[in-house]
């Protein structure tokens, strides 16, 4: 089944800087949880360097949705991804910023151990980190201008901190598709527009295909290149300026008062 | 076995200038010491880290169906049949948890209540239950060279397990969705750890007994947790928590007749009190 999603290409030229090229496409992707379907024949492309963002209500599938990318949840349908040169590749590598992280504040565990943890290939991080996830770890965190917490503790971090250390983790190795889930609950209005700042400008470096899950409607309207409205299927999507005029996202967001 | 082959061990230790080392049963005592605490010690930490101390709690409560299953089947020792049994537990606690609907450790509590009563009833049975009670306590001075054999075997599989499995129980302990996003098979890594823990716990409680052996679990990991400001630091001073208040227990045991697995727990307390003292929760 061909959707008016693969009119894709005509999308070139809107934004200069990316390749366009690599893709991930879901097609007919449903989910059910308990009998129950909680997604149903959703398809959409993410493209790279492309800031898609999800919209909903609570239940509408948001989490699944992410869920079913990540290869966490089994779904129907078809989610590939193909790079540059159109091949097609299965397991695409997916940089993922998971929501709301809620680390014992006591922990002794530090922003290097958690890198450790998940780049070490043999060595334990009980054992001390080897020299080159070091390097890597603090190549990372320099991406997001966190280099200076790599021996902090993760439970004296502050939220916005903390969100840019997961944002690094998710960046090393550069993947393929960043998705974000509910990226700033908890984070300050300060904090949010410095996020979302870092976000566009490594999305244009990195030629990062990114996927955001969120609430904030406000920094979405000038941030997102792309907003989709999941109520199970998309309701629809396109330009922000364009989805949150339709009236069925201003009435799910309570939007009548604002012009 | 015999003990030939621990003659330099026994010569070595028998040169300290001290009563208890001129006994074969404390030089004895001693290498298992040795070779347990820091075992303890070190996967101490990652049960405190991914909250898993109730869990061990239970293993070791198990003990007691895992002896009487021993009894039923007239087995000459109990040890096999504990160990079966834990590893059962271990897989029918982690079946429930997935399964969801109960919490875990209301899963855990419930199993735990059913498995030590069943123990207690089938070992009760004609008033006999006095015949285990060693279980309780342990007894660290009965180790023989075998059984320091089988330790030393033990510690080296499990230790090796454990290091494998490291760092995906470390992501896990963090946050199960950044686990499952950069961990391959993170269930497996915890599936791993709860059967080798529950080896070892069944392994080790005839010694420390069913009563304390969880202490030595816990204790030196929540000191070194004051102490520690990452993962190599918790892990290096839960083990030196682990050996130093072994050996202090066991030494003290000897001279003031007290059993040694709570005399080498209420030594690891003591060292937990001073390393509140040393808190970098105080210093900042």
């Amino acid at each position: 089944m061909e959707t008016a999603f693969d009119s894709a290409p005509a999308h070139h030229g809107i934004a200069p800087h990316r390749c366009g090229e690599c893709c991930t496409t879901l097609r007919g992707v449903g989910a059910s949880y308990g009998g129950e379907p909680v997604l149903e024949d959703v398809n959409l492309h993410l493209h790279c360097g492309e800031l898609t963002a999800i919209i909903g209500e609570n239940g509408a599938g948001k989490t699944t949705l992410v869920r079913c990318l990540l290869g966490e949840t089994p779904h129907s349908g078809e989610i590939h991804f193909s790079d540059a040169a159109r091949r097609r590749k299965d397991s695409p590598i997916i940089g993922y910023v998971p929501q709301r992280v809620s680390f014992d504040r006591e922990a002794p565990v530090s922003v290097l151990d958690l890198f450790a943890a998940s780049l070490e290939a043999r060595r334990p991080a009980c054992l001390g980190v080897s020299l080159s996830v070091r390097g890597r770890t603090i190549e990372g965190l320099r991406r997001t201008d966190a280099s200076h917490l790599l021996k902090r503790r993760l439970g004296t971090l502050s939220g916005g901190e903390m969100q840019r250390v997961l944002l690094a983790l998710a960046l090393t190795p550069v993947p393929n598709i960043l998705i974000l889930d509910e990226p700033v609950s908890g984070v300050d209005h300060s904090g949010r527009k410095k996020f979302y700042d870092l976000l566009s400008r490594l999305r244009r470096q990195y030629d990062l295909a990114v996927l955001l899950v969120s609430h904030d409607l406000a920094s979405l309207a000038r941030f997102a290149d792309r907003l989709v409205f999941l109520n199970r299927r998309v309701v629809c999507e396109g330009p922000p300026a364009e989805v949150l005029r339709d009236s069925r996202v201003r009435e799910a967001f309570g939007l009548e008062s604002i012009t | 076995m015999n003990g030939v082959w621990l003659e330099p061990w026994h010569r070595a230790v028998s040169l300290l200038p001290f009563e208890w080392a001129q006994y074969s049963f404390m030089r004895l005592a001693l290498l298992a010491v040795i070779l347990i605490a820091p075992l303890l010690g070190g996967l101490g930490t990652a049960v405190v880290a991914n909250r898993m101390a109730f869990f061990s709690e239970a293993v070791g409560h198990a003990a007691f169906t895992g002896i009487a299953i021993g009894v039923i089947l007239g087995m000459s020792g109990p040890l096999w049949p504990m160990v079966g049994f834990a590893l059962l537990l271990t897989l029918l606690i982690t079946w429930i948890r997935k399964r969801g609907g109960l919490s875990s450790d209301t899963a855990i509590g419930l199993v735990m209540a059913a498995t030590v009563s069943l123990g207690i009833v089938i070992l009760s049975k004609g008033g006999d239950f006095a015949r285990y009670t060693n279980f309780l306590i342990g007894d660290m001075l009965g180790v023989t060279p075998s059984d320091v054999a089988g330790l030393a075997v033990l510690t080296a599989i499990a230790a090796a397990l454990f290091l494998v499995f490291f760092n995906r129980l470390l992501l896990c302990s963090m946050s199960p969705a950044l686990a499952r996003s950069r961990a391959k098979r993170p269930g497996v890594a915890e599936l791993v750890f709860a059967c080798t823990l529950a080896v070892v716990v069944t392994c080790s409680l005839p010694w420390i007994g069913i009563l304390v052996i969880n202490a030595l679990l816990i204790v030196p990991a929540a000191a070194a947790r004051n102490l520690a400001r990452n993962t190599a630091e918790f892990f290096a001073w839960s083990i030196g928590v682990a050996f130093v208040s072994g050996i202090v227990g066991l030494i003290v045991s000897f001279y003031a007749s007290t059993a040694t697995g709570a005399t080498i727990v209420l030594a690891a307390v003591a060292a937990y009190a001073v390393t509140l003292l040393f808190s970098r929760r105080r210093t900042g």
